[in-house]
């Protein structure tokens, strides 16, 4: 089954209480952050302690991802030179802006990899845009390479680089939103929505969230891992939905071992698209269609 | 000699006399009736128009004739704001009483002051609940000659009626009394809420003194404590700190670790067969244990379930569920805040109860008795699924029995709701440093690393297991703690023991030792 | 390796650990002081992790005060690199 990224809890990398804990909150991801979370003067802390916890501790079934910082950054290249050889399941590149830095970026992945004797297609990245020239250029850099399978909107940063206040409706960054995840779906993978700041505000995130479902987006990131539990709610289907789909691999099955390709339910013709459909409902719900 | 759960527990200890071996949590209920004979309540007489009322706190317990060996009492409802037993305990070391035995239903940190009391020989027993603070941790080094006997609510109730407990002097805090003794915690500006664990010493002890900051106009009404055993009424400027006796409405923990493993507690429940209609319920006062609450609360408004009644300690939390008719009553044996107490005046079905009625094993309505599920937390448990709710890690006494053992043995669904480890302290053990609750009267524990069931539940096991939850075998669940936290370094205890835990039916289940001190 | 010069990491956090590093004069050896809030627990064992990483890196001379607040071993080990880093200006590949 494809990996589910409906939560992605971004942990400081340099706070020891939280990362230690980070595998017990049920997202389907977990971020390590160098980038933003950390003091300019504690990325070397930071990095080391963010290596350690890589190495011993259990995250169970949750995707493990770190932002590192940018190549522009005094940063970036000894976070890369210390993170990728272990190999987490992505690294997440903050504010890319062109596919030039994509390739960059990943030539130096690849070398470092080489280094280690690692393969290329394991570990993937994950792109956040942050910027309006990202936007601008989110379709290229969602086409540059296999390695990329997820597009993050990144948008305090981005509300900040376009020089505008961010509201409750989002209407500023709807745009690159849609944009970021036309990108993303063209390429077929993931794109994951900013996060909801307001802790306490649950409604507010529950609407943000269902809006951004609605739209598009497979996923969202958290900030505290109280959210965690609304937001899989509002991914997970309806009872009626999973029904449905259930229904609908059961008949596939049925009649993929009588021969028969294309089928009808209550007189409506089940085709490719409401296969995909089905399929990823039943996943949502965490059926296993082998099962059926 | 190890008892029945393989805990080291001599046969006679000197102070005490021989000891009388936890046998099992049900074992002494079995035939229905109680060995130990009870005593009868105290004969007084007065004569007409007698008055109670004295005019300072040190006149009123000079008036009870206080002597050398006597045992005194107080109850807790005050908790970190109390300011009645400190001072008690001056008045008496004052006039030059020595060997008392303290009959605190709990002590706290505000109680350290009487820490001087335990060394000079003015305490030298002492019957509580829980011990906290610096006198805990005098205890645990070993400042008292006599082992101090820690005991259960219910416990406590059993250790009066039978004169295990005689008391001589009974000190009850009211926030509110008239002048004949008739007093209540239910209103006034220290207010408290039930006096549940304040009823049988009035009953009981030879002498009893009513302290308030609140005399109000003859009758007191409501009230918890009656005339019928009052001696004398005192009125002071105040009988405690109500900032610290009842915060204004408790909130529910914000802590998401805590709310992650009372989610996981919820769903256990849910699935557990014990949640449907008409069930009783009964949680902590706060933490994880509390938050279970709010996820029961969603999920009865959900599936339309309508509870019976709410038991225990009770918050404003429970309130609100008894308001919005998510409950039948409550049984407030202890309340935890402001709302509580106003709730308690106006509701019917907001019902105070003694401690004796909550839990006391040798009492034909005792409700631990009726409950389905209650929720508790530990600071420790072991691959037995035995608890330790009374010592830390380091060996040091700074908890509680209280309800723990009487509610694990009563309720259909014991639940502990805890990490798998604090800091980097493990909670889920190979080996604890002292049990309270025995494992056999538990049935499951959930952490957020994985949710293990008592091997004596197998159904509940599959119940759990098939609802998709995370359901694994406390040894590996263990296992993988000691590897996070890495192995500590074992307390290292004399032989000297230096508290006695009580079991509920007043078996001792387990011993405390003094810890070594090095250099 | 050489101590030259003092250095800090870590927090006061729950489950982080300071890491003070101070250099000694040459052969002054090893002065460890350790405070820990869960020191009768984990005491021995913190010691026993700051010997190894000062063996690793080679340093006979240091005066190291630790400060802990229930930290895990891949935590106190991480503020040890890093204060032991930071103190010697140590380039990154020379180890």
């Amino acid at each position: 089954m494809k990996k589910k990224r409906r939560t992605m809890l971004y942990i400081p990398g340099n706070n020891p209480a939280m990362l230690q804990q980070g595998g017990v909150y049920g997202a389907d991801s977990i971020l390590l952050d160098l980038e933003d979370a950390v003091a300019l003067n504690q990325k070397d802390a930071a990095r080391i302690l963010v290596r350690n916890i890589l190495q011993s501790t259990n995250f169970y079934d949750s995707e493990v991802c770190v932002r590192v910082n940018h190549l522009d950054t005094p940063f970036g290249l000894e976070d890369l030179n210390e993170i990728v050889p272990l190999q987490p399941d992505a690294i997440r590149f903050p504010k890319t802006e062109t596919v030039e830095e994509l390739a960059k970026l990943i030539k130096i992945i690849e070398a470092i990899e080489d280094k280690h004797n690692l393969p290329h297609d394991k570990m993937t990245i994950h792109a956040m845009i942050e910027t309006a020239l990202g936007v601008q250029n989110v379709f290229e850099i969602a086409k540059f390479s296999k390695r990329v399978d997820a597009i993050t909107i990144g948008g305090q940063d981005l509300t900040a680089d376009m020089n505008i206040i961010s509201t409750k409706d989002g209407s500023g960054i709807d745009l690159a939103r849609k944009m970021i995840i036309m990108a993303a779906k063209a390429n077929k993978i993931d794109a994951i929505d900013t996060v909801f700041v307001d802790v306490n505000d649950e409604e507010g995130l529950r609407k943000e969230t269902e809006y951004g479902k609605q739209i598009g987006f497979t996923g969202k990131a958290v900030i505290n891992p109280r959210q965690i539990d609304i937001i899989h709610d509002v991914y997970m289907p309806t009872e009626e939905e999973i029904r449905k789909a259930y229904r609908i691999m059961k008949e596939f099955k049925k009649n993929k071992k009588a021969g028969i390709g294309v089928f009808a339910i209550d007189g409506k013709m089940v085709d490719a698209p409401v296969m995909t459909r089905a399929a990823h409902v039943l996943e949502l719900a965490n059926i296993d269609f082998d099962s059926i | 000699m190890k008892n029945i759960i393989g805990r080291e527990v001599p046969e006679y200890i000197e102070g005490i006399g021989e000891i009388d071996m936890f046998v099992g949590a049900w074992e002494k209920l079995r035939k229905g009736w109680m060995d130990e004979k009870t005593i009868s309540p105290p004969n007084k007489a007065k004569m007409p128009h007698q008055c109670k009322s004295c005019l300072t706190f040190e006149e009123a317990i000079t008036n009870s004739s206080p002597k050398n060996g006597m045992t005194v009492s107080f109850h807790h409802h005050l908790r970190n704001g109390d300011n009645i037993l400190v001072r008690s305990i001056e008045i008496l070391a004052n006039m030059g009483i020595k060997n008392i035995t303290l009959a605190a239903s709990s002590l706290n940190e505000i109680h350290d002051p009487i820490l001087k009391y335990l060394k000079d020989g003015t305490i030298t027993k002492i019957w509580s609940s829980g011990i906290r603070g610096e006198i805990g941790k005098a205890i645990s080094a070993g400042v008292l000659d006599i082992p101090v006997i820690i005991h259960s609510h219910g416990g406590r109730a059993r250790a009066i009626h039978t004169g295990k407990i005689d008391l001589d002097l009974a000190i009850i805090a009211a926030s509110a009394a008239d002048e004949e003794g008739n007093a209540t915690g239910s209103f006034g500006k220290s207010a408290f809420g039930s006096m549940g664990y304040a009823g049988i010493d009035s009953r009981y002890s030879k002498q009893v003194i009513v302290v308030t900051d609140n005399i109000v106009e003859y009758p007191c009404v409501p009230n918890s404590i009656r005339q019928s055993f009052v001696d004398y009424v005192v009125e002071v400027d105040s009988i405690g700190d109500a900032s610290k006796i009842a915060t204004g409405s408790t909130r529910i923990t914000k802590s998401p670790m805590d709310l992650r493993i009372a989610r996981l507690g919820a769903e256990v429940i849910e699935h557990s067969g014990f949640f449907k209609q008409g069930f009783s319920f009964q949680v902590g006062a706060g933490g994880a244990s509390l938050a279970v609450a709010k996820y029961i609360r969603e999920k009865m408004k959900k599936a339309e379930i309508k509870g019976s009644f709410i038991l225990g300690g009770v918050t404003s939390y429970g309130v609100d569920m008894l308001n919005e008719g998510l409950f039948n009553a409550i049984f407030d044996v202890q309340s935890f805040d402001a709302a509580v107490c106003s709730s308690l005046v106006e509701n019917r079905k907001h019902i105070e109860i003694p401690a004796a009625l909550y839990a006391n094993p040798y009492n034909c309505g005792c409700m631990t008795n009726k409950l389905d599920v209650v929720v508790l937390g530990a600071l420790e448990i072991d691959l037995n699924f035995n608890v330790n709710v009374i010592t830390g890690s380091d060996g040091t006494i700074r908890g509680a029995s209280g309800g723990h053992s009487d509610t694990a043995s009563g309720a259909n669904l014991t639940v502990v709701v805890c990490p798998s480890f604090r800091g980097r302290l493990p909670i889920v053990k190979k080996s604890i440093h002292t049990v309270v609750t025995p494992g056999e009267t538990i049935d499951v524990l959930v952490t957020e690393r994985g949710i293990c069931v008592n091997p004596m539940k197998p159904e509940l096991e599959q119940n759990l297991i098939k609802a998709g939850l995370n359901v694994r075998k406390i040894k590996d669940l263990q296992q993988e703690v000691e590897a996070i936290v890495g192995k500590e370094k074992e307390v290292e205890y004399t032989d000297k023991i230096v508290a006695l835990i009580e079991y509920r039916d007043g078996t001792i289940i387990d011993v405390i030792r003094q810890v070594k001190r090095n250099g | 390796m050489k101590i030259i010069k003092k250095a800090q990491s870590g927090s006061f956090e729950s489950s982080d650990i300071i890491v003070l590093i101070e250099p000694v004069a040459k052969d002054k050896g090893r002065h460890i002081e350790i405070d820990s809030t869960v020191m009768l627990e984990y005491g021995e064992s913190i010691e026993k992790l700051i010997l190894q990483k000062l063996d690793d890196y080679d340093i006979s001379d240091i005066h190291l005060i630790v400060k802990d607040k229930g930290a895990l071993e891949p935590t106190i080990n991480a503020r040890l690199e890093t204060a032991i880093i930071r103190a010697s200006n140590l380039q990154k590949g020379t180890l």
